[in-house]
């Protein structure tokens, strides 16, 4: 049968000589920049009512919910964007969503 | 040598057998359906080893067929009319991504009303995708085209898929000669798949993440320059198939009788068959007729058209499908292309399936070879062939 009767077949990776523009990306830490400046609402953990249950740490999209050796979970305010997911998830309410900067008549 | 009597349908599946595609993934439409029936076969009886993935629709066939080619299948499918239009989505993000895959379309028209007959609107609604588009006029060529899509798709100076529409039932479901080489002749040909990059579970490759504008800019840039440069590769891959099977197309555009000609008849698709009796019979009455066959629409072949018809008395484009509201599409490409400066006629005809006779070219060539030689310099972009019983009907609309 040979390579090319099993699997993918014979397949080569070989880039372009000529001009060459390709719509890939590779992730990186702060490809966007530091993201947290997005953020209206700062996730605040209370490790009071904490269970390590993790879900938070699972739910997070951008991996900015750390984990610490005993389970216990921080967050990372230079890319956490304040999407409320955590809290959102979190069981016993342990995480808090709160305002990074109150306007006036609030 | 053997020549087997195949459809265009099967005479398609069997070049994609020849080119051991990995992945099939495609969904049932008429008449394109026995193309893919037939890979399944082969599949379930072994003759194939092959993984056909049944989808729920086309936008998911093409979406499935990018996905496999972006891990390293050579995969394929095949669609038409409707399906194709549903697909229309996924073919910007295959041209997009710039990974080389190999479809089949059988050009067929678009409902309402409902109708499966031959009409080239939905391989026209594809050309501004990055696609490569080639459209065969016989069921070999199908068969050629196909295998030669695959070399010119994954060819690193293009890095584009490719398309190869072949007319519905015309070609689809009729039985004709079809020489088919073995296996290990096309494996000597066929290189190895190539592509630009691989998504593997091993790698970190994002396809399709946000750019910045002046990179999306650049991206859409270098489709253009390896459109360009495909031209080159369309013209090696005619030659280099030559060699290996004797059989040659003159790359982008065929030309028949068409060096000496004063009228030229430019046109794709099967009805170039009738069009070139129509020459022949042109010019047996003292007119020397010849036929541009436009054997790829994407890339356009400007540099012959710019070389060989900017010279001619006149150029008559036979369209089989329109832009509502404006011209046919090859119309609109030759005009562009020889920006005035000889006497040009568009005809929209055959929509639907309506059978276009090698009379018919025959009289709309004398008709136009009499109104040039009347007035000198002619510009017609629009005339209908209608059928015949509604012609007095709509010439009184027009009127």
């Amino acid at each position: 049968m040979g390579t090319k009767g099993s699997g993918l077949g014979q397949v080569e990776v070989v880039e372009p000589k000529t001009l060459w523009f390709a719509p890939i990306s590779y992730p990186a830490p702060a490809s966007s920049g530091k993201t947290g400046l997005w953020r209206t609402e700062r996730p605040v953990v209370h490790l009071d009512k904490c269970i390590k249950c993790l879900f938070c740490w699972l739910y997070c999209p951008e991996d900015t919910i750390l984990r610490r050796e005993d389970d216990y979970v921080y967050v990372d305010y230079e890319y956490c964007k304040g999407c409320g997911i955590c809290a959102e998830v979190c069981p016993t309410h342990a995480i808090e969503m709160v305002p990074e900067v109150v306007g006036e008549g609030q | 040598m053997t020549k087997r009597a195949l459809t265009g349908n099967h005479a398609v599946a069997e070049a994609a057998k020849l080119a051991r595609v990995k992945v099939v993934a495609a969904y049932p439409i008429t008449p394109q359906t026995t193309i893919v029936e037939r890979l399944a076969e082969m599949i379930e009886k072994g003759e194939l080893e092959a993984k056909m993935i049944r989808v729920e629709s086309e936008h998911s066939a093409m979406a499935a067929t990018l996905g496999a080619a972006a891990a390293g299948a050579r995969a394929f499918t095949a669609t038409s009319s409707h399906g194709l239009l549903y697909m229309h989505e996924v073919l910007w993000w295959t041209a997009g991504a710039r990974i080389p895959v190999v479809m089949a379309v059988v050009a067929r028209a678009i409902g309402p009303p409902w109708n499966i007959h031959v009409e080239h609107s939905d391989v026209m609604d594809q050309r501004d995708t990055g696609w490569i588009i080639s459209i065969a006029q016989e069921n070999q060529e199908a068969f050629d085209l196909t295998l030669q899509a695959f070399r010119i798709s994954e060819d690193p100076r293009v890095y584009l898929p490719m398309i190869v529409s072949l007319d519905g039932f015309i070609l689809s479901h009729t039985v004709a000669p079809v020489d088919v080489p073995p296996q290990e002749d096309v494996d000597a040909w066929l290189p190895p798949r190539r592509q630009p990059y691989m998504i593997t579970p091993e790698s970190n490759v994002v396809m399709g993440n946000i750019a910045n504008d002046d990179e999306y800019y650049m991206m859409r840039f270098s489709i253009q320059t390896a459109m360009q440069a495909a031209k080159k590769v369309i013209d090696e891959v005619d030659v280099e198939f030559g060699k290996a099977f004797g059989r040659r197309y003159g790359g982008l555009v065929e030309c028949y009788l068409c060096d000496d000609a004063d009228y030229v008849m430019l046109l794709a698709g099967s009805w170039a068959g009738d069009a070139k009796k129509a020459a022949e019979q042109l010019r047996e009455e003292g007119i020397r007729a010849g036929v541009a066959r436009v054997r790829f629409i994407r890339p356009w072949p400007e540099e012959f058209i710019r070389e060989r018809l900017v010279n001619v008395k006149g150029v008559i484009v036979f369209d089989r499908s329109i832009s509502f509201g404006s011209y046919g599409q090859l119309f609109t490409d030759t005009a562009a292309t020889l920006y005035g400066q000889t006497s040009l006629r568009g005809v929209i005809a055959g929509l639907g399936g309506v059978d276009v006779k090698p009379e018919d070219f025959a009289s709309e060539v004398r008709d136009f070879v009499s109104k040039v030689e009347e007035r000198g310099r002619v510009y017609e972009p629009r005339r209908w062939l209608l059928p015949k019983k509604y012609s007095k009907l709509a010439e009184e609309v027009v009127a």
